[in-house]
């Protein structure tokens, strides 16, 4: 496949489909992620966004098609690989550790460089320390930016933080790993206007700073697909009605049958 | 109780005052023997546990013990030694404190399965059953050094654990605790029906020797006759230590976090690359040493080993150790421990209601406590981080 290697695609999706019992949740999807773009995946409720989530970090395993990773087939691979390879995500209903720390959480992300080895970790205490002390500081460093009231509570469990806290603390934890690819699952849930729109000026300036870094972002509300994202891909029933820029999406039949269509049921 | 931050007075104060306290009610309740004696001393904890957490005396000993973690560790091990050395002539009290140091081992090794990874044993019996046995075999017909056949006695428990890593691993929750229950049965069956193991009749156990020196010997200390136990008491106290020590650091550890994750969340886990195999094979393996090893020293105290020291009911009571002390609190262990293996036997005096009572006052626990006496606390990786 000569388009593979074109420059600028981190993503080449072809015939992907996935099938659950009689459910088609995929059905022959085709699609592209560009390198340091932020892409939008619009669709109505049950239209196979998360889904696809799902089957780009290996959590389930696609009943057919292809995903091209940087050139790698993804399909086949343990999320383990996948995320060593820099596709970190968040979760829309969100999937922290409860009982542990704000730090324990976010550091967990950066696990491919920690020396998790036994001997490591329990003979050498000092340099552990060393290890962990640089941890602190990273993790206080990636807070100050999404939220600079959590660093104080850093050492708190999550389970008393809102749950606007707790997306927050998602968000930090997949950046933690350095992705090149940060998948972003409803961030945007539950906040209000305001809180919505600091997220995403903090998405922003994240990519502004790694340039290479791609941003898909499941998101309902219209008006934050227009500001930050560079393009957008609809899906309906598992199946792709439109890609473009917002403007072209929002100006498409398909679309707005789609979601009127929704709305009038 | 009014102040919501406990002003830091002392710590070193604190402990001690703790740490001698503690020992004396210990000492107090050992030599307990008369129904009285035995009522008063329940009274006695019953009104101080109210009384401290009234007062704040609790929260101002978790703090200490948080701030001093050293400092607390010397006081427990400090407080054992005073109680050995107390009991020196009793057999009785000495079994009594090495049953609860090596049940609180093998329940160490319970909690790094169950507490941290997530993975129930209920076979715990079985592998402190396999270290027993093991401990039997060598010690009878190899000359190998002793201290050497505890640690082999461990492996051996953790490499006959590793036959159950498959099914172990494709099953989750309910399902894999099912397969322990079943390799637990298939243990204690196995033993009954093997003549080379003694069968139904159970193996003896020779005593231990270190270094040339026999400790079922006994010996005497100015002229004082002191118990054989003696020996044992110290050699699982320094095992329950260590291994405490090592769990501690291993849950203040990028493997502490590894497993806690892994128990939390495996989804959230595999997406950021944690393997969930690995950690949960880690934790049983190395747990499953713990009884094991645990098992080989109670094996040698006891000088003989028989199935039905090892059977189900018996996998339930570590079980409920871990979960009565505070589900992935190694400090819990102790406790419950003494709750679990000794009011039973200072209840004596009421026959078969002991377990009547005990099972009661379980339930009672659990009411008003129904994360275990001692809760696990947020994890810190090192002490006095959260000031900082």
């Amino acid at each position: 496949m000569s388009s593979v290697n074109d420059t600028g695609v981190m993503v080449e999706v072809r015939g992907l489909t996935m099938r659950f019992g009689g459910l088609t949740a995929l059905d022959s999807l085709d699609m592209r992620i560009r390198e340091g773009e932020i892409l939008g995946l619009l669709g109505p409720n049950g239209s196979g966004k998360t889904t696809f989530f799902n089957v780009l970090t290996g959590l389930y395993k696609a009943s057919g098609g292809s995903i091209r990773y940087r050139g790698e087939e993804v399909i086949g691979k343990s999320p383990q690989e996948i995320y060593r390879g820099g596709v970190a995500r968040t979760f829309q209903r969100s999937r922290l550790s409860l009982p542990l720390t704000v730090f324990d959480n976010i550091v967990i992300g950066d696990y491919q460089h920690m020396r998790h080895g036994l001997g490591f970790n329990l003979f050498r205490r000092k340099a552990f320390r060393a290890e962990y002390d640089a941890y602190v500081d990273k993790v206080k460093g990636l807070l100050e930016i999404f939220s600079p009231p959590l660093v104080a509570r850093l050492f708190e469990p999550v389970e008393t933080f809102t749950m606007i806290d707790r997306r927050r603390i998602e968000v930090c934890r997949a950046l933690m790993s350095q992705p090149r690819l940060l998948l972003l699952d409803e961030p945007s849930a539950g906040m209000t206007h305001d809180e919505t729109h600091e997220l995403m000026n903090d998405i922003l300036d994240v990519r502004g700073k790694l340039k290479s870094l791609s941003v898909v972002l499941i998101e309902h509300e219209m008006n934050v697909i227009e500001r930050i994202t560079d393009r957008c891909v609809v899906l309906n029933y598992g199946k792709k009605i439109a890609e473009g820029t917002y403007a072209q999406i929002t100006a498409d039949p398909d679309v707005q049958t789609a979601y009127l269509g929704e709305e009038a049921a | 109780m009014n102040q919501p931050s406990i002003p830091m007075r002392a710590p070193a104060a604190v402990l001690a005052a703790a740490g001698i306290a503690i020992t004396l009610y210990l000492w107090l309740f050992l030599h307990a023997e008369s129904q009285l004696s035995v009522a008063i001393l329940l009274a006695v904890a019953l009104a101080a546990v109210v009384a401290g957490r009234r007062l704040g005396a609790t929260r101002r000993l978790e703090a200490a013990g948080m701030s001093r973690p050293g400092l607390a560790r010397l006081w427990a091990a400090a407080g054992t030694l005073a109680l050995i050395a107390a009991f020196y002539d009793t057999h009785f009290a000495l079994l009594m404190i090495c049953t609860v140091l090596l049940y609180t081992t093998a329940c160490l090794g319970l909690t790094l399965q169950f507490g941290f990874s997530g993975v129930a044993n209920f076979a715990g019996a079985a592998f402190f059953g396999i270290g027993s046995y093991a401990t039997a075999v060598l010690a009878a017909h190899s000359g190998l050094p002793h201290l050497l056949i505890i640690v082999i006695a461990g492996v051996i428990s953790a490499l006959v654990g590793s036959l159950l890593i498959a099914p172990v691993l494709r099953t989750r929750g309910h399902y894999a605790a099912l397969v322990t229950i079943a390799f637990g049965i298939l243990f204690k069956t196995f033993i009954e029906v093997n003549d080379v193991l003694g069968g139904p009749q159970g193996l003896q156990v020779p005593g231990m020797r270190l270094f040339g020196y026999a400790l079922n010997d006994g010996f005497t200390v100015f002229g004082a006759d002191v118990s054989f136990y003696v020996s044992y008491a110290l050699l699982s106290l320094g095992i329950c230590g260590g291994v405490f020590a090592v769990v501690k650091a291993l849950e203040r550890s990028w493997v502490g976090l590894a497993m806690d994750v892994v128990r939390t969340d495996e989804t959230a886990a595999a997406t950021f690359g944690l393997h969930i195999a690995r950690w949960k094979v880690v934790a049983f393996m190395l747990g499953n040493f713990f009884a094991g090893i645990a098992g080989s020293v109670y094996g040698m105290v006891t000088g003989f080993v028989a199935p039905n020291n090892f059977t189900f009911s018996d996998s339930l009571l570590m079980l409920s150790i871990v979960i009565l002390g505070g589900l992935g609190n190694a400090v819990g262990l102790v406790p419950a421990a003494i709750i679990v293996l000794v009011l039973p036997e200072k209840l004596q005096f009421i026959q078969e209601y002991r377990f009547l009572f005990y099972a009661a006052l379980v339930i009672a626990i659990l009411l008003f406590r129904p994360a275990g006496l001692m809760p696990r606390k947020t994890r810190l990786f090192f002490a006095g981080e959260a000031s900082r």
